[in-house]
């Protein structure tokens, strides 16, 4: 089906019909506020309730790989912004350049992601029944790639965080079940935005979108960069917990 | 409504450097804010960074600025019901003891990195 502009009798005009599809697209976004809004507020609650196994589970993570995949996923939006100008303005050959840009980024964070993950995986720090917090300061020759001096700092912090909850195993993995369940479900909208990506880039290839009808590409683009701001707020609430010393 | 052609508002390219050199200005700041220690203040100045970018992301790429009033109502809508399920739940917590008898601990600042004996 290919709608290439077309103003449907319902419509004055195609400015109007385009309004009304991002309106659309706003109120969808609106429900996906609430959804992750929800799932922040859990995680809000049982972080101060935890504090301390909170906070040691923050401190497992890399700063470095989380920021560069903050940069990663501006610089997608940038090029995804870019992407929506080219249609505005008529810039066919533009269009599918940008798209493959923010597919390359989007694929960039992948790729860190599954590090991180497998890193977790390394560690024993997945919740269920081999989760251990204390596995790499207990295993250090397990944990190469950990550095000597941060698994001195991660003893001391265990030793801490022990004597102010004793039931820290438990409370990390809470930590943990949030970890991967936020930034899961993040992915998974980063997957489904990455899909939409390819059929804009078939389309555009095949030169469909005009300063007159982009309304796809709009649209996209207002996932993309909502899925740009869940992650601009999962960055610091999951990695910077208590960083300072 | 008005009869007016209101002919679509195009960010230029200049605006998106600006908005993305500033979004990446702010994500160094959150990672140097989060190394200093301000006590219980460290989480309301990591949102509150994380707050402004997502209002640039929301006002500029996602061109709500340039949008139709009814558009910005129905964002607005949005926040004001996340404020709603955010303040009021959290206040419920904030005011009330557990099962064990003990407070919600809103202003929990002690940190990992000094014992908690000291």
């Amino acid at each position: 089906m290919h709608r290439t502009g077309a103003l449907y009798g319902q419509f004055k005009t195609l400015e109007q019909q385009k309004d009304t599809a991002s309106l659309g697209m706003w109120i969808f976004l609106v429900t996906e506020v609430m959804f992750f809004g929800g799932i922040m507020l859990a995680y809000t609650i049982n972080r101060h309730t935890y504090y301390h196994a909170f906070a040691m589970g923050s401190n497992t993570l890399s700063i470095q790989l989380g920021g560069f995949n903050t940069v990663v996923l501006l610089a997608s939006s940038f090029t995804m912004a870019m992407a929506v100008w080219s249609s505005q303005t008529g810039k066919k050959k533009l269009i599918p350049m940008f798209l493959t840009l923010t597919i390359l980024l989007g694929f960039v964070f992948f790729g860190v992601k599954y590090i991180e993950y497998a890193q977790k995986f390394h560690h024993h720090l997945v919740p269920g029944r081999n989760f251990d917090i204390t596995y790499c300061v207990n295993n250090p020759s397990k944990c190469e790639d950990i550095d000597a001096a941060d698994l001195d700092v991660e003893r001391a912090e265990i030793a801490n965080a022990l004597a102010a909850d004793p039931d820290l195993n438990s409370h990390a993995q809470l930590y943990y079940s949030a970890y991967f369940g936020m930034t899961g479900l993040h992915a998974l909208h980063m997957i489904i935005g990455a899909g939409l990506l390819f059929w804009l880039l078939r389309g555009s290839l095949a030169g469909r979108f005009t300063p007159e009808w982009n309304t796809p590409v709009d649209i996209v683009g207002l996932y993309w960069h909502f899925v740009d701001i869940v992650w601009i707020y999962l960055f610091p609430l999951l990695y910077l917990i208590d960083r300072h010393k | 409504m008005s009869e007016h052609e209101h002919t679509e508002h195009i960010v230029p390219p200049s605006t998106y450097l600006v908005i993305i050199f500033t979004l990446l200005f702010l994500t160094g700041l959150t990672v140097f804010a989060a190394y200093i220690n301000l006590g219980r203040f460290n989480i309301v100045v990591a949102l509150g960074i994380a707050t402004l970018k997502a209002t640039l992301v929301v006002l500029f790429f996602m061109h709500a600025k340039y949008s139709p009033k009814r558009t910005k109502l129905v964002i607005m809508a949005g926040i004001f019901w996340l404020i709603i399920l955010l303040f009021m739940t959290l206040s419920d917590y904030a005011s009330r003891v557990d099962y064990r008898g003990v407070h919600f601990p809103m202003s929990q600042n002690t940190s990992l990195h000094s014992s908690p004996h000291s």
